[in-house]
């Protein structure tokens, strides 16, 4: 059995047979994860400095040369990365006073602080499976980005509570700006415009507190009331969509959220995309009081946006990136910050950072060359052990070994 | 997918009985459900029907690759999410604490299982739809997002 650590669901149940170089048969993954395994054996990382081959150990020395010299450092990513190689990196940016940030600070941070500290009440999805009736996507396309997510948990399995499932006890709801794959399978889809996602909370509340909406088509917002008072147990699974649209308006989330739980219970499960973010938000807020965005600098925790990926990368002098392609992923004008600067990347996969980094150290990949733990999106600890063979550090390794370098 | 009428109108319409029907209509479902081939219509080899045969053998086509009971897979369409595998109902009765669950199957008397990351039909004689006195169950193709699973 293999955890896969391609989406935040980290499915446990995966079979998988080795041929020599490649997967010859694996069971239960699904395209994504499947995609994600294969790439194991295309496009790895070599250890580099400024495009040139060079020994781990090289790379790793000059890697804590750039990281010693800088004045700002910043440390990026942490998504891909093992609760163990995580907690190494918060030490290694204490030791800096370097900026930290994940991948999640400028998008969906600002949901997962209001889970993690308690002000959007939460629940696990094996709770989803086991007792849910209602379980509404909200900006969220589960059925592309996290594929098992309705299959193992929303909507799809028996559960101890729901014995009848999705073919009599129960619903799901999509409320998205086109209609989605996800969409498409469940009976109940709302379209919001770009943006429209406040107007239709609005309306939700007004529904339930017995009132006439003001937007959207009234008679299926009567419906989506009702559906709504009869629920015994809500799950909102909210995505990048829905924050998107509201952005720092996210106590219209809470409101609502406190709204439905005065009529029956709702818990908010946020939708995470990589596979150990909520696991690097939950330890830096146990370690600094914050969840992203902070900065060690002279000594002192410091948090705010001037510290989120996106203000930092224009005042840092070098970046450690881990896990994670900010070049590609990011708004043009932060990667091409980020590629002036010396750059660190260390990766298991080639990508345009690593292509554009001044040093690149290859890591080992987990779930399949390296084991750990991490968090799932809901919450839960799953813990990992390595099926393959390799030479390769893990992530933790290498962290472990640049901060005795500085 | 092709429908029976799609199949209708290509054939010649004249009612000739030879193919053991009493109506093309009659044979157009039989062609359907692959009970008869296309060179059991002896009209339809008539030259002059030429290019509604060529047609037909087009539409007919994709129809080879269903399994027994009507099961087509487009593996380029599916992205493993593993929900037919789920809802299934003879995959629940062969393993409730895993497919009933939503784990994936581990045994080997389930229809549908997810390899390498698409679904894979097997045991196609535990299917509702086999046999003369099938149910016309659909719960694989109506909880696919991608419409990577149809019935003939």
């Amino acid at each position: 059995m293999v955890v896969c650590t391609g989406c935040s669901l980290l499915c446990e149940d995966i079979e998988l047979a080795l041929a020599t170089g490649a997967i010859s048969q694996v069971k239960n993954l699904c395209r994504k994860g499947h995609g994600h395994f294969q790439a194991l054996f295309t496009e790895r990382t070599m250890p580099k400095i400024d495009g040139q081959e060079v020994s781990v150990d090289q790379a790793i020395k000059k890697a804590a040369d750039i990281l010693r010299n800088a004045k700002h450092p910043l440390l990026y990513g942490w998504s891909n990365s093992t609760l163990e190689a995580q907690r190494v990196g918060i030490d290694l940016a204490r030791k800096l006073g370097a900026t930290i940030d994940d991948t999640m600070s400028f998008c969906r941070g600002i949901l997962m602080e209001r889970v993690l500290t308690g002000k959007l009440p939460t629940c696990t999805l094996d709770d989803v499976r086991n007792f849910a009736d209602t379980s509404i996507f909200w900006g969220s396309d589960p059925s592309n980005s996290h594929p098992r997510h309705l299959s193992r948990f929303a909507y799809y399995p028996r559960g101890e509570k729901r014995q009848k499932s999705y073919e009599e006890e129960r619903t799901c709801i999509v409320v998205d700006v086109r209609k989605s794959a996800t969409a498409k399978l469940c009976s109940n889809y709302f379209r919001v415009p770009p943006g429209g996602d406040a107007d239709f909370i609005a309306s939700v509340i007004a529904v339930l507190d017995g009132k006439i909406p003001k937007y959207g088509d009234k008679k299926r917002m009567i419906e989506l009331g009702t559906i709504l008072r009869k629920t015994e147990y809500g799950a909102i699974s909210p995505g990048l969509g829905l924050v998107s649209s509201i952005q720092d308006r996210i106590e219209l989330l809470e409101t609502l959220v406190a709204k439905l739980n005065e009529i029956t219970t709702f818990k908010v499960v946020p939708m995470v995309e990589h596979y150990n973010t909520r696991g690097f938000n939950q330890l830096l807020l146990n370690d600094t009081g914050y969840l992203n965005s902070v900065s060690f600098h002279s000594g002192q925790v410091t948090h705010g946006p001037e510290n989120s990926v996106i203000a930092a990368a224009k005042g840092c002098d070098a970046a450690l990136v881990i896990g994670s392609d900010p070049l590609s992923s990011l708004p043009f004008g932060t990667a091409k910050c980020l590629a002036r600067v010396p750059l660190i990347a260390i990766d298991p996969r080639r990508s345009l950072t690593t292509d554009a980094a001044k040093v690149v150290i290859p890591s080992a990949m987990y779930g399949l060359e390296a084991g750990g733990s991490a968090i799932r999106m809901d919450g839960v600890k799953i813990e990992f052990e390595p099926i393959v063979k390799s030479d390769l550090l893990s992530d933790e390794q290498i962290l472990k070994r640049l901060k005795e370098e500085i | 997918m092709v429908g029976a009428m799609e199949i209708y109108k290509l054939l010649p319409a004249d009612a000739c009985k030879e193919c053991g029907y009493t109506s093309c209509m009659a044979l157009a479902v039989a062609l359907l459900n692959r009970e008869k081939k296309l060179d059991d219509c002896p009209s339809l080899q008539n030259p002059k029907y030429a290019d509604k045969f060529n047609k037909l053998k087009e539409l007919l086509a994709p129809l080879e690759k269903a399994s027994e009971t009507g099961l087509i897979i487009h593996p380029e369409k599916c992205f493993g999410c593993g929900n037919c595998v789920v809802a299934c109902p003879v995959n629940v009765a062969a393993e409730p604490t895993r497919c009933g669950i939503g784990l994936g199957p581990q045994g080997d008397k389930v229809i549908l299982a997810v390899e390498d990351g698409v679904v894979k039909c097997m045991n196609v004689k535990e299917c509702r739809r086999f046999g003369p006195n099938k149910i016309m169950c659909n719960a694989c193709t109506v909880t696919c997002p991608s419409k990577a699973i149809e019935f003939v």
